[in-house]
């Protein structure tokens, strides 16, 4: 195999590193370090960012529109809590069970997402969420209910590194994972199954035709999504060592497609980069007003929507005929 | 038990007030409309500046909210709403949650967040009773007010969906745009009109609703999901389908509300999900249209 047909070769490029990618992760992996007083914030910057990874492989790479991915979110996080408070604290067993927990949810739900048009899958996964929001706040005697889930104390990461007040192994953490999971997701969309995605996103019926088994696919990027999601609510939960109705919230699953609008669909660094704007927006607009927030926020939606999503991102097609890349 | 009926019938026909403008432009447009309830909302805060500011009385009101709403309706749907109509369901999707995310914002900062109480009239306020034990059927006179103001203007639409010229151009519209336009109806005017009537009866929703739903800044996201549930299992082609499904879930909520509070809303979204597996295009779904 060592002359590859150009078909080959375009396919194959498109999975092979680029320059500016280890740049990127190293950048990210110092950011810690050099700006130590926001180590916070570069956790929560991972784990969105990798909550926005997971619905793009739904939303970009499958064409489902989700209004309730925070119900994964909120399962992973559930889970890893509960079982770090009542089993054992370790993290890494603690993000594995919030990770299956969350994939056999995805599993479970990935039935009602099959069938019907936008609107009816936006229904049911708006459904899925508010059914398991309502869960956790009825069962208040294993999830405490409206208060929240209190008294989750991690242990060490690997048995050496405390998650200390500075956020510093939190952020260090939140971002491996982030990173082994964002190359995991990658091989899959850029795999035979990856396409397999797309072209269900692109037309239903041609994929149909050309025998791809729809509903089964579907089921599998639900599933597979769902086991991201997840995990990036495991991590939230387990460097904060909180977890409360919130997690399940509308706002949640809204906030996210956001994100990756912001950042764009179809492309995984797109769920990234909406994440780091989205955070830091968020983190200047609520210092500056910080009930009214939401308003700004709505007024950027409607903006980014009526001037174009694609074309928002790419400032050199304001002007004139708008040429299409 | 009777009085839970009851109770549902009224909450079921102030929810197909609210939702049935969406269900005609989800229909219409094949716009998901996540603002809609900001409209309610509307109509919700004019009654009650109305009522509080300037001592109107409260049938008074309702006219002046549904107008209020509708109008509101049709300038946004003038200026903001058509140009997103052949945009894909995501951007549909954003941009109204964005409409809405403002609304409540906006509603908070001039309003304040607190639940606004609305002074119902004399003689709205008493309870009649009819029968005795189990099957004693105690009606409250507003209740009593929603249900047949509700019944009249369902009553109404039909009757100007079904008998006039204007409805069969817009049910005409609905079935098929492009051959609607092709036959010289005005589809801009229709769209527009329809617009703001739905936007005008969900602000009358509101304003009837304040007292039951309870109004404060949030009103939009929390009831958006109950407008959803009725227009995705009633179906858009139709006004039965949306009545029926509001009925179903005003009284599925309610019984479960007092049967067994425990698990709240969990029946009324478990009991969506398996309807809209069972059948993805709503319960009532009328055959011959473009779906």
């Amino acid at each position: 195999m060592t002359s590859a047909s150009p078909a080959q070769r375009s396919l194959l490029a498109a999975r092979r590193w680029r320059a500016w990618e280890p740049l990127l992760w190293l950048a990210a992996f110092a950011a810690p370090l050099l700006l130590p007083s926001h180590a916070l914030i570069v956790n929560e910057i991972a784990i969105v960012a990798l909550f926005a990874v997971s619905l793009d492989l739904v939303l970009g790479y499958t064409g489902i529109v989700s209004l309730g991915h925070a119900a994964f979110f909120g399962m992973g996080a559930y889970s890893a809590a509960l079982f770090a408070k009542y089993v054992m604290p370790d993290p890494l067993v603690g993000l594995a069970v919030g990770i299956a927990a969350a994939t056999v949810l995805g599993a479970l739900f990935s039935v009602t997402i099959q069938r019907g048009s936008d609107l009816t899958r936006l229904m049911v996964t708006l459904g899925a969420a508010l059914i398991l929001l309502e869960l956790a706040n009825k069962l208040d005697w294993l999830t405490g209910g409206a208060d929240g889930l209190q008294g989750v104390i991690m242990g060490p990461l690997l048995g050496r590194f405390e998650f200390g007040l500075s956020g510093r192994t939190a952020a260090w953490y939140s971002l491996t994972v982030l990173l082994v999971l964002f190359f995991l997701a990658r091989r899959l969309v850029e795999s035979p199954l990856g396409a397999t995605f797309k072209a269900i996103r692109d037309n239903r019926l041609r994929a149909m035709a050309i025998g791809i088994p729809v509903g089964s696919r579907l089921a599998v990027s639900y599933t597979l999504a769902a086991g991201l999601a997840g995990a990036a609510g495991a991590l939230l939960a387990q460097t904060t060592g909180f977890a409360s109705l919130d997690l399940f919230e509308f706002h949640r699953s809204a906030d996210v497609m956001l994100m990756l609008v912001v950042g764009g669909t179809g492309w995984l660094y797109g769920g990234v980069a909406g994440a780091v704007v989205f955070k830091l927006m968020q983190d200047a607009l609520s210092a500056m007003t910080p009930q009214y927030w939401t308003f700004w926020l709505g007024l950027f939606l409607v903006v980014l929507v009526l001037v174009g999503r694609d074309r928002l991102i790419r400032p050199w097609t304001w002007f004139g005929k708008g040429r299409r890349p | 038990m009777l009085t839970i009926l009851f109770d549902g019938i009224a909450y079921g026909m102030l929810l197909f007030i609210l939702a049935v403008g969406l269900a005609v432009t989800m229909g219409l447009m094949n716009f998901i409309n996540l603002a809609h309830g900001a409209f309610a909302m509307a109509g919700g805060y004019i009654t009650v500046l109305l009522m509080q500011r300037l001592d109107v009385p409260f049938l008074w009101c309702l006219p002046l909210a549904f107008a209020g709403a509708g109008l509101l309706g049709a300038v946004l749907e003038r200026t903001l709403y058509r140009p997103l109509y052949h945009k894909p369901h995501l951007d549909q999707v954003l941009f109204s949650i964005g409409l809405a995310f403002m609304a409540v914002a906006a509603t908070d900062y001039f309003m304040g967040s607190t639940q606004q109480i609305i002074q119902l009239p004399e003689f709205l306020r008493g309870r009649t009773e009819l029968g005795t034990g189990d099957w004693t059927l105690g009606m409250g006179h507003y209740r009593l007010f929603i249900i047949a103001v509700c019944a009249a203007l369902t009553v109404g639409l039909q009757y100007v969906l079904a008998r006039t010229r204007f409805g069969s151009r817009l049910r005409a519209s609905v079935d098929d745009q492009r051959v609607a336009a092709g036959l010289g109806i005005n589809v801009n005017v229709v769209f527009l009109s329809t617009f703001a009537f739905g936007s005008g009866l969900a602000g009358l929703g509101g304003a009837l609703g304040a007292e039951v739903l309870g109004l404060d800044p949030t009103f939009p996201l929390k009831f958006i999901i109950y407008f959803l549930v009725v227009v995705a299992v009633g179906g858009t082609s139709s006004i039965t389908g949306p009545l029926l499904a509001a009925l179903m879930l005003g009284i599925a909520d309610v019984a479960g509300k007092y049967y067994i509070p425990k698990l709240g809303a969990f029946i009324v979204y478990s009991l969506m999900i398996l309807i809209l597996i069972w059948r993805p295009q709503g319960l009532f779904v009328r055959n011959g249209g473009k779906a």
